[in-house]
């Protein structure tokens, strides 16, 4: 069995965005979508940090970024659940099956 | 060696709540699946000798984020119907195969240049200068504080009581 180096991340951050993108496709529930998204986002969290420790271990840019992801995340979370929190004052449901309003 | 084992106990405990994630029929229990996904990329963090991160980590995701899922949950009584799929179940798993071989081979077939040098340790210290000092990334770090006041005020105007 060879050293983990940077492929084993880069392998486990595709197979975690794998699963969080099959998740977000086939979820009815809003909430469980957005939970699927934050694993897509921490997939690609672990693949920037695995450049940043194996390619520019000095210069730690990829975890600069890792940074701003994990902010713009939360920023999403708080938004995304204040709109399922909205629409589910209005229409008593979060399916989003039944969300189609805007379904041409 | 112990590194190896940590990462390979660590792939799999994330790899395997992620899955639970998506295939379980309780809501609740997805979260708390969910909330293990997030310790075990943090511990990633840790065998990647990202210290700062790690702990922001534990912080953010497993202590704010997870919280704010558990609410919403908690909120939105649509638990009592689980978390069920709807029809696109082949489909989307057939999307997420593609991809899923398309990411491997082009991962496997890259020529990616890996640096000897041992990594920076402990980080805190160089990430700040990297974010605050002269010809950092300050003004992403200023637009960023914006972008959050922004949401906040966002997520209370959405959600306020009319």
């Amino acid at each position: 069995m060879a050293s983990v180096g940077l492929m084993h991340y880069l392998l486990l951050s595709a197979v975690l965005f794998s699963i969080g993108l099959y998740g977000m496709l086939v979820k009815r529930n809003a909430v469980v979508i957005l939970m699927c998204l934050e694993i897509m986002l921490n997939a690609v969290n672990i693949s920037l940090v695995g450049f940043s420790r194996f390619v520019t271990p000095a210069l730690l840019t990829g975890q600069v970024f890792a940074i701003f992801i994990i902010m713009v995340a939360a920023a999403e979370t708080a938004v995304g659940l204040a709109i399922i929190m909205a629409i589910y004052r209005r229409h008593e449901t979060i399916d989003s099956d039944k969300i189609d309003l805007l379904k041409w | 060696m112990g590194l190896d084992i940590a990462f390979w106990v660590l792939a799999v405990i994330s790899v395997g709540a992620a899955l639970s994630v998506v295939t379980q029929s309780n809501v609740f229990r997805a979260a708390l699946a969910l909330i293990l996904c997030f310790v075990g990329v943090a511990g990633l963090y840790v065998t990647l000798s990202a210290d700062f991160l790690a702990a922001a980590q534990i912080l953010i995701y497993v202590g704010g984020i997870s919280i704010l899922i558990i609410l919403a949950i908690m909120l939105t009584r649509d638990m009592q119907h689980g978390s069920p799929s709807n029809k696109l179940q082949i489909p989307a798993m057939l999307v997420a195969a593609v991809l899923l071989g398309v990411l491997v081979y082009t991962l496997t077939n890259t020529p990616w240049i890996v640096s000897t040098q041992s990594p920076v340790e402990p980080t805190t210290a160089a990430l700040a200068n990297k974010l605050f000092g002269a010809g950092g990334f300050i003004l992403p770090v200023v637009i960023g504080a914006a972008m959050l006041l922004a949401a906040i005020i966002g997520a209370i105007v959405l959600v306020r009581e009319k």
